[in-house]
């Protein structure tokens, strides 16, 4: 059944709109004023203000890669990030560890390890498929570069960014 | 030929009337285009205050460009050049199917009215003995009514020729706005005639300064600067300014005025009356196919023609370029300048009254629209004409 809604009965100040029109130029005036004296306003500057250190610690940043508390990359090469990856942003390229190294038995490290932060869709799915807790998204977000070939991370820029991780597995540490 | 003799040939009244009417229009046509890029600017500016935003805050001087360390942002008042020149260094585009020419003369027929208006408005005194008014014709008011109505064909066409439906139907719409609010804003002045006895802007101006602005009911009586040092002539000029027909005029002189206000936001496309372009619902409206200089001719037009409507709202009612006590030009060319600078004052006042009303209001319902005009303000003008004419007629006899 159809719903009537009965239409308010209009008194003669609200239906010749003026009294509507005044209160409304007094509000926006208001807000006007308080503007011009720089009081109010809620724009963020961008470059100079940033929201970052309201960000969460779940926030999906750049993908990065870490190094543990003994300075030994944890990547070992395996390539299921690059699997994984649903844009395939991430190229792995492993090597052996030479026999003279310190972490020779860790087998595997990448020798080159690019991100393509042009294609990254930042899911973080690389984060959550790794083994040996090796990527993290950090909170990096303002990504930029001149051309294709700028967008994309190195393996120096990848540890660089990534920094040390400190407090997770140790299955690959000398004193176990 | 030697100076005297140019000097000579420059001031025989023709040639002297010649060049200085030249001139004025090229300054004032400079000064009024400049004028547009300033409201522009003063548009974003005010409605991101309205809004609690900061607006435009960061083209200034590109020092950085220059091989300076820092950019001067100077509040944002390089926008009122990076605009304009964004606009003019764009593509072009003519979309297939339309029809060229028409297409391509629609942004010219919106600019010109607003532009021929300006020919009329007295924007100020005179200046070295040159009256400050391009075209000081007695048919002054009649002239700006048949021009404004012009500008119609240009949205219209632009409309119409695009060949496309949102422009189209903002084209159709636009006219029967047009013709809606072209009618209150005709019947709105009438009583002004009848108070002022002429259709002269410059003799309504001087009426005006002799017994007040029309909005102004009280108004002393040969007000002038000699007068403030002779307080028993104040008294006097205080005194003679009280008029009861003068307070009485007041009632049909507001509305109209306030008819005459809305109309011109009607008849230059402002919120709350935009329904030619409303981009919620057609887009952009008449001008959604246009882009580059086209668009910007429109755009140029549409301030042109708040500017413009200021400046015949001041005119009419508000005083024209006079203030009390201060002198005219025939006093010396710095009451000239003064008076021309009071001009441009009030017509700026004029266009941040139209910015502020734009960030306040919503648009208006097309149907709403369409009864406002036929069913309000078209028999309120009507009446007004009779009360007038029924305080004149009881007042004089």
């Amino acid at each position: 059944m159809a719903i009537v809604v009965n239409r308010p009965k209009l008194t003669f100040a609200e239906k010749c709109y003026l009294p509507a029109i005044f209160a409304g130029l007094a509000i926006t005036w208001k807000h006007l004023k308080r503007a011009l004296f720089n009081k109010g306003i809620v724009t963020m500057q961008y470059p100079e203000e940033k929201w970052d250190a309201n960000l969460p610690d779940w926030y999906r940043g750049a993908p990065t890669l870490v190094v543990d508390e003994n300075g030994r990359e944890k990547c070992v090469s395996c390539q299921l990030c690059e699997f994984i990856c649903p844009p395939r942003a991430i190229t792995i390229k492993p090597m052996e560890i030479p026999e003279n190294d310190k972490w020779r038995k860790v087998e595997k490290r990448p020798e080159e390890f690019d991100i393509d932060m042009a294609r990254c869709i930042y899911c973080g799915l690389c984060e959550e498929v790794c083994p040996e807790e090796a990527i993290f998204l950090r909170k990096d977000y303002s990504i930029t570069g001149l051309n294709r070939a700028e967008m994309v991370h190195d393996k120096k820029t990848l540890y660089k960014l990534g920094g040390v991780m400190k407090g997770l597995t140790f299955k690959w540490n000398e004193l176990k | 030929m030697d100076t005297a003799l140019i000097l000579h040939f420059l001031t025989t009244p023709l040639v002297f009337l010649i060049w200085t009417t030249f001139l004025k229009t090229f300054i004032l046509l400079n000064v009024v285009l400049g004028v547009v890029s300033v409201t522009v600017f003063a548009e974003r500016k005010v409605s991101a205050f309205i809004q609690d935003r900061t607006g435009p805050n960061r083209v200034g001087i590109p020092m950085t460009l220059l091989g300076g360390k820092k950019d001067i942002p100077l509040w944002g008042l390089g926008q009122m050049i990076a605009d304009p020149v964004k606009l003019l260094t764009k593509e072009n585009f003519v979309p297939a199917g339309v029809n060229k020419f028409f297409f391509w003369l629609a942004p010219k027929l919106v600019l010109l009215p607003p532009l021929l208006v300006l020919a009329v408005l007295p924007f100020g005194s005179s200046l070295f003995g040159v009256e400050m008014t391009i075209a000081n014709i007695n048919v002054g008011v009649l002239f700006i009514f048949a021009v404004t109505s012009l500008s119609v064909y240009g949205i219209t066409i632009a409309g119409w020729a695009s060949n496309s439906k949102f422009p189209f139907i903002g084209g159709i719409r636009s006219s029967s706005q047009m013709i809606s609010y072209e009618l209150s804003l005709g019947l709105s002045i009438i009583p002004i005639f009848m108070v002022c006895g002429t259709l002269n802007i410059n003799e309504i101006v001087d009426w005006q300064i002799k017994n007040g602005w029309l909005v102004a009911p009280y108004w002393p009586h040969g007000f002038s600067l000699d007068q403030l040092l002779h307080p028993k002539d104040l008294i006097h000029s205080l005194i003679a300014g009280v008029s009861l027909e003068r307070f009485l005029l007041w009632i049909p002189m507001m509305v109209s005025f306030v008819i005459f206000l809305v109309s011109i936001f009607a008849e230059t496309n402002r919120l709350p009356f935009d329904l030619p372009e409303a981009e919620q619902e057609l887009v952009g409206g008449y001008h959604t196919e246009y882009s580059s200089m086209n668009f910007a001719s429109f755009f140029l037009g549409e301030y042109a023609a708040m500017f413009a409507g200021s400046g015949a709202i001041v005119s009419i009612f508000l005083g024209g370029w006079s203030l009390p006590i201060i002198p005219d030009g025939s006093h010396g060319w710095v009451w000239g300048l003064v008076n021309i600078g009071a001009w441009f004052a009030k017509v700026s006042v004029i266009l941040l009254f139209m910015i502020w009303i734009r960030w306040t209001l919503p648009r208006f319902r097309y149907d709403q629209l369409m009864k406002l005009g036929w069913l309000g303000f078209f028999p309120i003008a009507l009446f007004n004409i009779f009360l007038t004419a029924i305080i004149l007629a009881v007042v004089h006899h």
